[in-house]
């Protein structure tokens, strides 16, 4: 957006994804169906969209959604 | 329902097991009776343990002053509280992604819960909104203070004229002083989903004050 990392995560925070999303409850509901097609190199956005643009402004759920793709791939792993 | 000798055993067989290979259909015994349910239910509460332990280690920094056995305490209770919230929606799973993955979010976000509101226990939050520390730190050079300046300026003149005095609170807790959604939602009675509608219509507001002040996307 600028020129400025720390701006723009500040902007990010204030004015979020600016694009279509689903809203937090929505967000749990597909949580894991979207990580299972991600790790499944599958088109997550496409056929869940609005999902990608929530982690984006979310913190919160961006947090859990790292964790269970991380726990997921951990268990492919093992 | 609490985490005894049998669901330790079960949590390190459920981690020496291959889940990817391993058959995933256990879970149906959830809904039977007797001691195939038991054994299920067992399993069940080792595969979430296993979840809230990951999530509460990943986190484990922003509670410095907790011990380990605490940090186990706060996991076995969101386990204890996923297992609940699992079995008491087994019907909203219908096969669309591995059972582990969905019973999985029930335990991490119990988890991450916890953690947040452990970590602001004891915090005081500054729910006043005019705290606008974020947006004045200084910048790099003297390029970027002119296009921040102009930005920063609309952004303030934004939130002090163009929202309500609830979404000016929640976009300044949430979006400025980085408080947790979870922490500001147990302090002002409310729950996530209901405070994340509040920030998109106060996002909203934002964009549409700062388009109006002749800014696009964060420029001019
Ligand atoms: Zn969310």
């Amino acid at each position: 957006m600028t020129t400025d990392p720390d701006l723009d995560l500040t902007l990010l925070r204030l004015l979020g994804p600016g694009e279509p999303e689903v809203d937090c409850d929505e967000c749990f509901e597909l949580l894991d169906r979207y990580v299972d097609l991600e790790l499944a190199d599958e088109p997550a956005e496409e056929i869940l969209p609005g999902v990608r643009a929530h982690l984006a402004g979310c913190p919160a759920c961006a947090e859990e959604h790292e964790s269970l793709r991380a726990l997921v791939e951990l268990d492919h792993l093992s | 329902m609490r985490a005894g000798d049998t669901n330790e055993t079960m949590s390190a067989a459920a981690a020496t097991a291959a889940p990817a290979t391993a058959p995933d259909d256990w879970h149906l015994d959830l809904r039977g009776d007797g001691r195939r349910r038991e054994e299920a239910i067992a399993r069940l509460h080792g595969l979430l343990l296993r979840a809230a332990r990951f999530e509460v280690s990943r986190r484990r920094a922003s509670l410095p002053r907790l011990t380990g056995g605490d940090l186990d305490e706060l996991a076995q209770e969101a386990a204890d509280d996923a297992a609940m919230s699992v079995l008491r929606r087994l019907d909203d799973f219908r096969g669309e992604s591995r059972f582990t993955t969905w019973a999985y979010k029930f335990a991490l976000l119990e988890a991450a819960v916890k953690v947040r509101r452990r970590a602001w226990r004891d915090r005081e939050l500054t729910l006043e909104p005019e705290t606008w520390s974020q947006l004045e730190h200084p910048a790099p050079s003297p390029a970027a203070t002119a296009e921040r300046g102009a930005l920063l300026a609309a952004i303030q003149e934004g939130i002090r004229t163009a929202l309500t005095p609830r979404q000016r609170q929640v976009l300044v807790a949430l979006a400025l002083n980085g408080v947790p959604i979870d922490v500001l939602a147990e302090r002002l009675g409310s729950n996530r989903n209901a405070l994340y509608k509040t920030l998109h219509d106060a996002r909203r507001r934002l964009r549409a004050h700062l388009e109006a002040t002749g800014f696009t996307g964060g420029r001019r």
